[in-house]
């Protein structure tokens, strides 16, 4: 396969699994979490390193994630607590082990390079120099692994659709139909913990941020429709991931800052053009509306 | 078992931090009866429906669904939360919204049947709103989404129906039309309880009533629980009571 392919499927593949969870997150008001899950990951790269002594990425993957799914559990705990909100729960949670990572890096390897960008985040260029072969085929790695995460998303939502729906939409109502949206609400937080540790290892953490944020949020502003939502979420992010990869060749440019990019200016095009929700067709409405009254109460007079 | 109320609490207390919301709360509101819960502004009107089906943590006392403990009678009761419990700009519709009255009997992980969405056709077309199926939530005027939340709980089809402030912020037609309703499903045998907060149509309109101010102060049917002396130990004396009760 040759290398501009693995890093655009690469990057398909991650917008995918980010696109099917990520409405979620933007409806639920949760759309930081991502953020906060990559700082929270560090002292899980601290503990793996105090325990086995490797920087190897699957261990470093499992200690991140371990942590990150602490991380997304603990806000949603101190969330249904009902003391503290949302917004304030993240930023409450990831700080804090944030810091406990900085202690833990400055107190026990201080004499070997450890941190977030020499660990666990990754670099989507480099994609295609990392290659398993599988049955005497090679396959880029991030491929593998990001694809079986999609996969797995995909899955998730697809079976749980009707209960994600109605418990994202409604909590108090589904619970008293017996859907214990409290279990839901920790799956959906768990996927994007797991989905999120994994493609930083791929593809680095801006890019996963963003694919797990803007698409879901620029797909809001287009549809009434959930289903529709999340397919336009998942469509956005390839389109930043075909569009970015073209215009980082063209510009000489980082691949994943201009992937992000080019999803920040669909949001843009979104805010402004949506033919409902959109800046100017609210402001067309509105001037029209505006003439129509005058025009009303001119015949009336 | 036969003879038990629709709903039971007992002794139910419910505190948010020292504060308590309901104190000691006894109540009975009986089957095939159109039940309200009435009493002022944080009397925990809405704290003792949500207590009552286990939604929210209770100090001590229990609630009963035809005789049987609430958290397993659930499938007996069909809830209609607050409309400022959900985010009406939802990417959903409002067919999609009714067809949620059917997912329990649908089961975890199933698509809605053709017979569940029939049913929750006709739940829509029962309160008025078939027209408006396909229509985004966030369209609709308050008493369009009132009626919509009816819908889904009449899809439910369950005997008890239990619901929060529905006529808050309603248009006086959509008002009636809905009480309307409630008296015919009353009449088919159903059970209903209602937190409602406007005296004069619950003394026309329901049959029982709940005064209720972190106390129960009356539980009966309309003509004695919303007698005068009543009123005045649940909304104070005086003008105010007055005020009330007019």
């Amino acid at each position: 396969m040759n290398d501009d392919l693995v890093i655009i499927i690469t990057a398909g593949l991650t917008a995918t699994a980010c696109g099917l969870l990520g409405p979620f997150l933007v409806l639920r008001r949760a759309a930081l979490l991502s953020d906060a899950v990559s700082h929270a990951v560090l002292p899980g790269i601290v503990a793996t390193w105090l325990l086995l002594h490797t920087r190897a990425p699957f261990a470093v993957i499992v200690g991140g994630a371990i942590f990150a799914v602490l991380c997304v559990l603990a806000i949603d705990g101190l969330r249904s607590t009902g003391l503290v909100r949302s917004d304030a729960a993240i930023g409450l949670v990831f700080p804090l082990l944030f810091a406990l990572g900085v202690l833990g890096v400055t107190r026990y390897a201080s004499g070997i390079h450890l941190d977030l960008d020499s660990t666990i985040y990754g670099e989507i260029a480099f994609a295609p120099f990392d290659v398993w072969t599988i049955g005497g085929v090679d396959v880029a790695r991030s491929i593998v692994v990001i694809g079986s995460i999609a996969a797995l998303n995909l899955a998730f939502v697809i079976l749980a659709w009707k209960e994600l729906k109605a418990s994202t939409f409604d909590p108090g109502f589904s619970q008293t139909i017996g859907l214990r949206p409290q279990m839901l609400s920790r799956l959906m937080l768990v996927a994007v913990a797991i989905t999120a540790v994994t493609a930083f290892e791929s593809v680095g953490a801006i890019l996963v941020v963003t694919l797990l944020i803007v698409p879901g949020a620029t797909a809001y502003l287009l549809t009434d429709r959930l289903a529709v939502m999340v397919a336009l979420a998942v469509g956005i992010g390839w389109i930043g991931a075909v569009a970015g990869y073209w215009g980082a060749v063209v510009g000489d440019s980082s691949i994943a800052g201009t992937m992000g990019l080019v999803c920040a200016v669909c949001f843009a095009l979104a805010l402004l053009v949506s033919p409902k929700y959109g800046l100017i067709a609210t402001a067309v409405r509105r001037r029209r509306r505006a003439r129509a009254t005058a025009t009303a109460l001119a015949a009336e007079r | 078992m036969s003879g038990a109320a629709a709903l039971e609490v007992r002794r139910i207390t419910v505190s948010y931090g020292a504060r308590p919301v309901l104190w000691d709360v006894d109540a009975t509101f009986p089957t095939g009866s159109l039940s309200a819960i009435v009493g002022p502004n944080g009397a925990g009107k809405s704290t003792l429906l949500r207590a009552a089906l286990g939604l929210i943590a209770v100090d001590s006392g229990q609630s009963l669904i035809s005789g049987h403990p609430a958290r397993a009678a659930l499938d007996h009761v069909a809830y209609v939360p607050q409309r400022e419990a959900v985010d009406w700009d939802f990417p959903i519709t409002v067919g999609e919204v009714v067809a949620m009255g059917r997912y329990r009997s649908t089961g975890w992980f199933r698509r809605v049947g053709r017979e569940d969405r029939a049913i929750a056709a006709a739940a829509l077309d029962r309160v008025g709103m078939a027209a408006y199926a396909d229509r985004q939530i966030g369209q609709l005027s308050g008493g369009q989404r009132q009626r919509v939340f009816f819908a889904r709980a009449l899809a439910q089809e369950t005997p008890l129906l239990v619901m929060d402030e529905p006529f808050a912020g309603i248009d006086a037609r959509t008002q009636a039309s809905l009480l309307e309703l409630l008296g015919e499903l009353r009449d088919e045998g159903r059970s209903i309880v209602v937190v409602h907060h406007e005296l004069a149509t619950v003394r026309e309109r329901f049959d029982w009533a709940l005064l209720l101010n972190v106390r129960a102060i009356a539980c009966g049917p309309v003509s004695e629980s919303l007698a005068p002396d009543m009123l005045a130990r649940a909304y104070g004396t005086g003008a105010e009571a007055l005020q009330w009760a007019g």
